[in-house]
């Protein structure tokens, strides 16, 4: 193993060129891993003046822990989460934290005292119809304003002002922001990226439309469906086998179908649940045991909170450590109703 | 699915009201659908709109907005001058592609 940063790809050559002594490492095969990431830079405005002061984000260990100790001494006002671009990391994330906002600002009785509103590029709550109208409702329940198809231009940090691309503007006292995402600013450098330096693959094999020895995994490719753990997840255990079978000169059989499976955390102790891939929408039902459950799909539930919870020891025992998890790669309709 | 006639050609649209086959797209059927959605097309629309076409044959979907600005090299506060309010939906809409992604 090697640890470095990594200065250029070069697929014509089939080599890397990494940091570490000026290195290259040639190849016959390339998988490429390197993730998508949170760029304030990329927004006007965002990341000066007011950085961690009254703009905060949630994605990076400093963020997170400067925005606990802020909101511990929030004396409340406007409260907004905003979306920059799609597509992001954990598309669950900002209405999971809006949620546990409004929990948390209960607990302190002081939600009287806070208004909190979500800004989003997305037409509602979520892409997918079904879970757009389950969560738009939800929202709408725990007296959470929710602003659509808002384009973020640019922050005025002195004015306090969210500003659209048409000139519309929201006013926030704490902005909470889900910053424009991009992949490793070596796939740009390299001509390997999209705009947003994903990489374009096939969405069922991952391998790269432009150089077959090329495959991308998780965030850092193109795909079609959620940012998300569970996607990187499912992925990889549908594409090692099929590309040990590449590597042997046989065609690649298993075909990814985008399975995402997220948990979001509604506050007071309750969670939803939502599983579904390229075709199906998040769709209701029980989950993983057809008609039994325990956890139930596109609904609140204190049981789903629990599932969530166990999630905690699942990922430390048993997905890091490689073992097998007791569902499965492929989404299934059993159990689902439409 | 629905079924209309525009331009002197039937053509269908998805539940979103989108085309559903964007080979049936030409100039004149452009140029109704901008009309539905109360725009009347200029050179520089003709220009994001013919891009468009060309990303939807090289990449299989509509593009979106970073996309354009990026590979067509047009502002993105200019196409919300020229296609005011949900500019992606309808630039995809006039040059007869499906509801862009927007993937999440």
């Amino acid at each position: 193993m090697i640890l470095s940063e990594i200065e250029l790809i070069e697929p014509e050559e089939n080599r890397v060129k990494i940091a570490k002594d000026d290195r290259y490492l040639y190849y016959d095969y390339l998988i490429i891993a390197t993730g998508t990431h949170p760029r304030p830079d990329e927004t006007p405005g965002l990341s000066e003046s007011e950085w961690r002061q009254s703009i905060h984000d949630f994605y990076t260990f400093e963020g997170a822990t400067a925005l606990a100790k802020k909101l511990r001494t929030w004396e409340g006002g406007k409260l907004v989460v905003n979306i920059m671009e799609l597509p992001f990391k954990c598309p669950v994330a900002p209405l999971e934290f809006i949620f546990l906002a409004d929990w948390y600002f209960h607990e302190k009785q002081m939600r009287d005292k806070v208004e909190l509103k979500l800004v989003t590029p997305l037409p509602g709550a979520f892409t997918k119809p079904r879970a757009a109208s389950l969560l738009g409702s939800t929202l709408e329940d725990k007296n959470i304003n929710l602003v659509t198809e808002f384009y973020t231009e640019r922050v005025e940090p002195e004015k306090n002002l969210l500003i659209s691309y048409d000139e519309e503007e929201v006013e926030y006292d704490l902005l909470v922001t889900v910053p424009v995402n991009m992949g490793a600013d070596v796939i740009e450098r390299s001509g390997l990226g999209d705009e947003l330096n994903h990489v374009p693959v096939d969405k069922h094999t991952f391998q790269s439309t432009d150089h077959d020895n090329i495959f991308a995994l998780g965030d850092a490719a193109n795909l079609p469906t959620s940012k998300a753990g569970s996607v990187a997840h499912f992925a990889v255990e549908v594409f090692v086998d099929n590309f040990l079978r590449y590597i042997e000169g046989l065609p690649m059989l298993e075909k990814f179908d985008g399975h995402a499976n997220c948990f979001i955390e509604s506050g007071f102790g309750k969670g939803i649940l939502i599983d579904f891939n390229y075709d199906v929408e998040p769709l209701p039902g029980k989950y993983p045991l057809p008609g039994f459950g325990p956890f139930s799909l596109l609904q609140e539930s204190e049981m789903n909170h629990w599932g969530k919870v166990m999630f905690r020891w699942m990922y430390w025992n048993i997905l890091l450590k490689g073992k097998e998890m007791p569902i499965t790669a492929q989404m299934t309709m059993a159990g689902k109703w439409s | 699915m629905t079924t209309r006639e525009i331009a002197g050609k039937e053509i269908e649209f998805d539940e979103e009201g989108f085309m559903t086959n964007p080979e049936d797209w030409d100039k004149d059927v452009a140029v109704a659908l901008a009309a539905d959605i109360n725009i009347t097309l200029s050179e520089r629309h003709w220009e994001i709109i013919e891009f468009s076409r060309e990303d939807y044959q090289a990449q299989g979907e509509a593009p979106g907005l970073r996309r354009i600005t990026k590979e067509a090299g047009v502002p993105t506060k200019d196409l919300y001058k020229l296609f005011p309010k949900g500019p992606a939906k309808k630039i995809a809409y006039v040059s007869g592609l499906g509801k862009p992604t927007g993937c999440i």
